[in-house]
């Protein structure tokens, strides 16, 4: 990639070459045969190298005390002192905490919803109406959180739809929207809306490439419905039950930024900040640039860790994760 | 698809079991979104007396299309929604298709490295406050730019693409290749058309990315006569019903029309932006399954 325009030019008329240029010589001939395809992928480095690795240069912002007329250059170095003040932030530790415990609640209420989503559409053999719901399922996923945080609004707002019909019976209401205690159920409940039917895809995929003869031995040897689920199926999805694991560990820090950014209002900064919104706020908000920048790296760093951690678990268990051994 | 002879019918509290549950899940999915509908069409009469959404159709009146479409701010952000779906759908498309081509030649010169230059974006980022610095020191701030350049790449979908590009028969690519034809006509004669599935399911994955695209907008459009229409819904629809005496409510400007409620206006915001979703969305997906998959798998 990064020699230049000489060494396309067709090579001079064959003479014999010494030994030390021949692998020279192969470069350029395999260089001359795949330059289309290098010149083909230039416009997505360019704009990844701009946009994504730059950025990652800007890291060093968070080792400095940044402001906007010395930009990168020459903004006075301060080490480590970013860090230290996060770690003494509350703040920052109530915005962590907030991102395990809503990490946490979806795990446990979340990821089993498309498995067992899955389970259900496999059973439905009216290939019409199987994918009809599986349309509406899909829905969702391609609306934007601004979307869908308003659909809620609509319907559990202190001036939806429920409470409009508490409110016609007499009954006490309960603006769901702005209770913090409710909250992290809210978001949950948010993601299943939005991404659970999505989510069915890859396990009705793992589904289908289970080989159908399985079945048919185990129900002529009297295995029944729930006995062929627990020995056949699930041992069938457990490679990609334990992919969507390692994601979800690997992302247990991200927690719908855009989603808690445009329910602070109604919720409040205490039940609704989370590591991204974190960094927004006293990185962009607040013009403290080197503050926000230290706490996005902080979270970056352990990511990756959870990520390659994670990985480790499912290779303990015997399945490849993201990547092989 | 029909049952196989050997498995036991399911008993009648497994057939309801499966049918409620069936019933439940479209229901929680379609009843709010076509209530929302509904609401946007109904008058203020229709609306009072449901107490808030409507369910039941009763007076429809298509005012609150009327009073928004007059509005310069809603009609400008629905233009300038449309033009960057169009245009940044586009650029990310020609740019995914040729990396992907270009790195789908099992043995090319550098692919190794190319590749690894765009998986290391996947598992770490400079992150929000850096990105924001260096885009704003390219003077992006204020900019339409902001909301396609820096998202305009998405690693994944290269994988997927690149995934389905080397699955191409070679033997198609030699026979091209025996009559002369170089990469680009390869790309566009022989593997772009045999690649329908994939190439339609990116399209719709990159054209509603930028059609939901709001958090660029909040971040490098300050002026809201340049907003998208998500900055709209959630600034007049979102914010306006949850913030009692905070933000601006959609109702100032339509002083001079009492007949027609806020709320059908507002909802009104909400059926433009699912509009070119619920369009779009019947080409494209029978090909989610193939599309998402095979390529996933084997990138």
């Amino acid at each position: 990639m990064t020699t230049g325009g000489t060494a396309t030019k067709p090579d001079a008329p064959p003479r014999p070459a010494p030994a030390a240029t021949v692998t020279q010589r192969r470069w350029r001939i395999r260089l001359l045969r795949d330059r289309s395809l290098l010149l083909m992928t230039l416009p997505a480095v360019v704009l990844l190298a701009v946009f994504a690795y730059v950025p990652m240069l800007g890291l060093v912002t968070a080792f400095q005390s940044y402001d906007i007329y010395s930009g990168f250059w020459h903004s006075p170095l301060t080490g480590l002192d970013n860090f230290q003040r996060l770690l003494d932030d509350p703040i920052f530790w109530h915005a962590l905490s907030n991102t395990l415990v809503i990490s946490a609640v979806q795990l446990v209420l979340y990821f089993p919803v498309p498995i067992a989503l899955a389970l259900v559409f496999n059973e439905v053999v009216n290939a019409r109406l199987r994918s009809f719901v599986q349309s509406v399922v899909y829905l969702p996923h391609f609306f934007s959180w601004v979307l869908v945080v308003t659909v809620f609004q609509e319907m559990l707002g202190g001036a939806g739809a429920l409470n409009t019909m508490l409110r016609r019976h007499g009954w006490a209401t309960w603006d769901i929207m702005t209770d913090p205690d409710a909250f992290k159920y809210l978001v949950t409940a948010q993601a299943v809306w939005k991404e659970a039917g999505w989510g069915v895809i890859v396990f009705l995929a793992a589904l289908a490439a289970i080989d159908q003869s399985l079945y048919e031995a185990a129900a002529a040897d009297g295995a029944g419905r729930w006995r062929r689920l627990w020995h056949i199926t699930l041992p069938g999805m457990r490679g990609v039950i334990v992919l969507m694991l390692v994601l979800r560990l690997g992302n247990a820090l991200t927690v719908g930024f855009e989603q808690m950014l445009v329910q602070r209002q109604a919720v409040g900064r205490d039940a609704s900040e989370v590591l991204d919104t974190f960094a927004y706020y006293y990185g962009v908000v607040n013009n403290n640039f080197s503050y926000g920048a230290a706490a996005g790296l902080f979270k970056g760093v352990l990511s990756l860790i959870l990520v390659l951690a994670a990985n480790k678990l499912a290779h303990a268990f015997g399945e490849d994760g993201l990547y092989r051994k | 698809m029909t049952a196989p002879v050997w498995e036991e019918p399911l008993g009648p509290v497994g057939k309801a079991g499966k049918g409620i549950t069936l019933f439940l899940v479209v229901a929680v999915i379609l009843v709010p979104l076509y209530s929302i509908v509904l609401t946007s069409f109904s008058t203020q009469a229709a609306i009072n007396e449901a107490g808030g959404l409507v369910t039941v159709p009763t007076e429809l009146t298509v005012e609150a299309y009327r009073q928004i479409f007059t509005n310069q701010l809603v009609t400008h952000s629905l233009l300038v929604s449309l033009a960057i779906t169009a245009v940044g759908t586009a650029l990310s498309m020609v740019v995914t298709v040729l990396c992907a081509y270009g790195l789908s030649r099992h043995g090319s010169l550098g692919h190794r490295g190319i590749l690894l230059f765009l998986v290391v974006t996947m598992f770490f980022s400079g992150g929000l406050i850096p990105t924001f610095l260096v885009v704003t020191s390219l003077g992006g701030y204020g900019e339409y730019w902001t909301m396609i350049l820096p998202s305009a790449v998405s690693v994944f979908n290269i994988l997927v693409m690149r995934g389905f590009f080397s699955g191409t028969a070679p033997e198609l690519i030699d026979a091209a290749r025996m009559d002369g034809a170089g990469e680009w006509r390869i790309l566009w004669s022989v593997v772009l058309p045999t690649s329908r599935a994939v190439t339609a399911v990116i399209t719709l994955f990159y054209a509603v990315g930028y059609w939901n695209s709001f958090f660029n907008a909040l971040l490098y459009l300050p002026d809201n006569g340049k907003w998208p229409l998500q900055m709209i819904l959630y600034t007049y629809t979102l914010q306006g019903s949850s913030m009692p005496g905070g933000g601006v409510t959609g109702t100032g400007q339509y002083a001079g029309h009492q007949q027609i409620a806020q709320l059908s206006l507002q909802m009104a915001v909400v059926t433009l932006t699912l509009i070119p979703i619920v369009v779009a969305y019947p080409f494209v997906q029978r090909h989610f399954t193939k599309g998402m998959l095979t390529g996933a798998i084997k990138g």
